[in-house]
């Protein structure tokens, strides 16, 4: 008989949990395994809400299980290694992203992109090697394997730090491997958002041109004023849209709502890319004519592997750059999930684990 | 008032369509005087290109009647402008998709005339002189030598013209988007005019092909005359499953409205969909396959000049021409009826020095 949450393992933990496609999140009572000889625990202080947290405790995906412990922004101060750890000590300030676990033997993982393993362990909602569900950073307690873990610079504050293991990474992955980098590019970032006002400031410390390109002409002062982009187009204003046509040599694209590609492809210079991070749930139209015309490509990307999450965290540490946050408490995470619904958040919630989660 | 087709100081004759039925007929028009930068060619052959059919019956939307098309020449040197000494006279020579540019714009300066914004095409554009290009159903053609290719010695003339538009449209891209390390898995999508060649370029550069297709009778021909390494039907849902992920590039030549979704899941982690066709409406693109396997999906459109003479010489290396069905010019409505269908193995090419008669 399958063992309960609290059973299964010999530590005990606490966090919060989504019970069903509700997603409401709850109190909840579980275990994690013992340190094992190559495991890294840590006491959690923060956790980045990110709005795939909310698409998976409603279960928009169609892949979860409950109960749902979310949470893959996760920073704490290290409590326990085992024998085998060599890069982490007790007091370390460390943090955990997406993922967990893989394979270690395929092209992927021996390129570093354990994020493109096909048996990836992601840190919430999957299966872990020993057949138990993994469970995320809405908790007391987080234990991953050294490997999977990262060293936060003492200069990084770890409330704005921690969204940088999911949102920070999800962007700065395609800016470097679709080489977004170099000085005098022009770039543009389509939403923004969680990940798109990270990627501005990336893009900035590249010493690229930056464009902003959203739906919303409120966020103009912000975009330019306080994140540093060099400009600013409203999409649905054709006339704008029409002056920036031919201009950039990239794009990222972190809008998952279903949205034109045409005038995006328009924006490109020829031999441009533009780049999905955000995933639509549905197929979106894509204009052959242009793509061919300005020999152009779309492509997408998902997280990074766990080298370069380290080498953006250091690069982040380098440049002082941490994600804009609202800190709150754990009692307001749902609330806070339906303000995200909204998009009403500049630009990621964090939730204060440290001081707000405690067992009853 | 706009200058009629008989502009020119040269008489030219070949067959045009006058109306969106994109029926030919005789056409009498005229070519321009042979300038210091041109090269006149008489027409021996020329190849039909779905693009031909396209525009003769304005599917783009953007036909000016009356329309001489043709982009796939090959014919003869009869005359040479004074600057012109990269061919002489008797020569035997090519003319593309391209007869101008605009020369000194970044994409020209690095041989890619084919992304310049002022390019001119072969048929149905505006040259430099305010007056209309008319392509190869015809006996002569004027071009700038910038524009014109030499058809290497070993390659058979009608057989080669289909490599002016088709050949250089799949060779390009494999080059580009880096499709020709040996031992990778080419996929080819769609068995015309493109991809039939573009499967004799994949085992030239040591390529394993697999042609994917919705047609079962071309299996046959595609395995044992094309030398493709297997093939697919792309609506056989066990077949796509067997091939999931295991391609690392594909080229889609099918321009008909068809679904990306297969074809991405059939590539390999990092893998290359690259799209030559041109179908006439923007066809639908999952977002999550290009995500989570870090994908891309890249267009591609004809070849700089520079390229092609590459192409054509590789060509000749290689013994690569088209497989034609040769037909006279009086056929030409029956071809082009035939070739909606996709009713040809795999490109009509128009004998026109011995059928184009006034």
């Amino acid at each position: 008989m399958a063992k309960s949450p609290e059973e299964e393992h010999p530590t005990k933990a606490f966090g919060w949990a989504a019970t069903d496609p509700s997603g409401a999140l709850s109190p909840f009572k579980f275990s994690r395994r013992a340190t094992g000889e190559k495991d890294v625990r840590f006491k959690v202080l923060y956790c980045g809400i990110c709005h795939s947290d909310l698409h998976m405790v409603k279960n928009e995906w169609g892949s979860s299980t409950y109960p749902l412990v979310p949470g893959h922004e996760i920073v704490g101060i290290v409590t326990e290694v085992g024998s085998k750890v060599e890069k982490f000590k007790v007091g370390d300030k460390v943090g955990v992203g997406c993922m967990v676990g893989a394979c270690h033997s395929c092209d992927s993982c021996a390129d570093d992109l354990e994020n493109y393993c096909p048996k990836i362990i992601l840190t919430y909602g999957a299966t872990y090697y020993d057949g138990t569900t993994t469970h995320g950073g809405y908790s007391d307690v987080m234990i991953a394997e050294e490997r999977y873990v990262v060293r936060f610079p003492d200069n990084l504050p770890l409330d704005a730090g921690a969204p940088l293991l999911c949102a920070g990474i999800t962007v700065y992955s395609p800016l470097q491997h679709f080489g977004f980098t170099k000085p005098g590019m022009h770039i543009g970032v389509v939403g923004l958002g969680g990940l798109g006002h990270v990627a501005v400031k990336f893009a900035k410390a590249f010493g690229v041109k930056v464009t902003v390109i959203s739906t919303s002409p409120s966020k103009k002062k912000e975009a330019t004023e306080h994140l540093g982009a060099d400009s600013f187009l409203v999409s649905r204003d054709p006339d704008q849209m029409q002056a920036a046509m031919g201009t950039m040599d990239g794009i990222i694209d972190t809008v998952s709502a279903v949205h034109p590609l045409f005038p995006l492809i328009g924006l490109l210079k020829s031999h441009g890319k533009l780049v999905m991070v955000g995933a639509p749930d549905r197929p979106l139209e894509l204009p052959i004519f242009p793509l061919l015309m300005g020999r152009k490509i779309v492509a997408g990307s998902c997280i990074g592997g766990m080298k370069e999450t380290q080498e953006m965290i250091d690069f982040a540490g380098k440049h002082n750059i941490t994600a804009d946050v609202e800190v709150i408490s754990i009692d307001y995470v749902n609330t806070a999930m339906e303000r995200l619904r909204k998009a009403d958040v500049r630009y990621r919630f964090v939730i204060d684990i440290g001081n707000t989660l405690k067992a009853a | 008032m706009a200058k009629s087709p008989e502009e020119h100081p040269q008489k030219a004759f070949g067959w045009a369509a006058r109306d969106p039925s994109g029926t030919l007929s005789p056409f009498h028009f005229s070519r321009r005087e042979n300038g210091d930068e041109d090269v006149t060619v008489k027409i021996l052959y020329c190849g039909v290109c779905h693009s031909d059919l396209h525009s003769v019956k304005n599917e783009w939307g953007i036909t000016r009647y009356p329309i001489v098309p043709g982009h796939e020449i090959v014919g003869i040197v009869i005359q040479l402008g004074n600057n012109v000494k990269k061919f002489k006279m008797g020569d035997r020579v090519g003319v593309g998709v391209l007869v101008g540019s605009c020369k000194t714009c970044e994409t020209c300066q690095q041989d890619l005339e084919n992304y310049c914004p002022s390019m001119i095409f072969t048929y149905n554009s505006t040259s430099q002189d305010g007056t209309r290009t008319y392509g190869g159903y015809s006996d002569i053609v004027v071009v700038d030598q910038r524009y014109v290719l030499r058809i290497p010695d070993n390659l058979p003339s009608d057989a080669a013209a289909p490599l002016l538009c088709a050949g250089i449209t799949v060779y390009s891209p494999m080059k580009y988007y880096g499709m020709t390390e040996p031992g990778k898995h080419l996929g080819v999508a769609g068995l015309g005019g493109l991809g039939h060649v573009a499967v004799k370029f994949g085992k030239a550069f040591g390529l394993k092909v697999t042609v994917i297709s919705t047609s079962p009778n071309k299996e046959d021909e595609a395995i044992n005359k094309l030398g493709a390494d297997s093939f697919l039907v792309s609506t056989n849902p066990e077949k796509v499953q067997a091939a999931l992920g295991t391609m690392d590039y594909i080229i889609d030549t099918v321009s008909a409205i068809h679904s990306l979704a297969p074809l991405l899941a059939m590539l390999k982690l990092n893998g290359k969909l690259i799209t030559v066709g041109l179908p006439d409406k923007p066809l639908e693109l999952p977002i999550f396959p290009l995500v989570m396997g870090r994908k891309l999906i890249g267009g591609s459109d004809i070849g700089g000049i520079k390229e092609t003479q590459e192409m054509l010489d590789f060509c000749a290396k290689h013994n690569i021409t088209a497989d034609i069905e040769l037909i006279q010019m009086d056929y030409i409505n029956t071809a082009m009826k035939r070739l909606s269908k996709s009713d040809v193995k795999y490109r009509f090419v128009i004998d026109v020095a011995n059928s184009l008669s006034q």
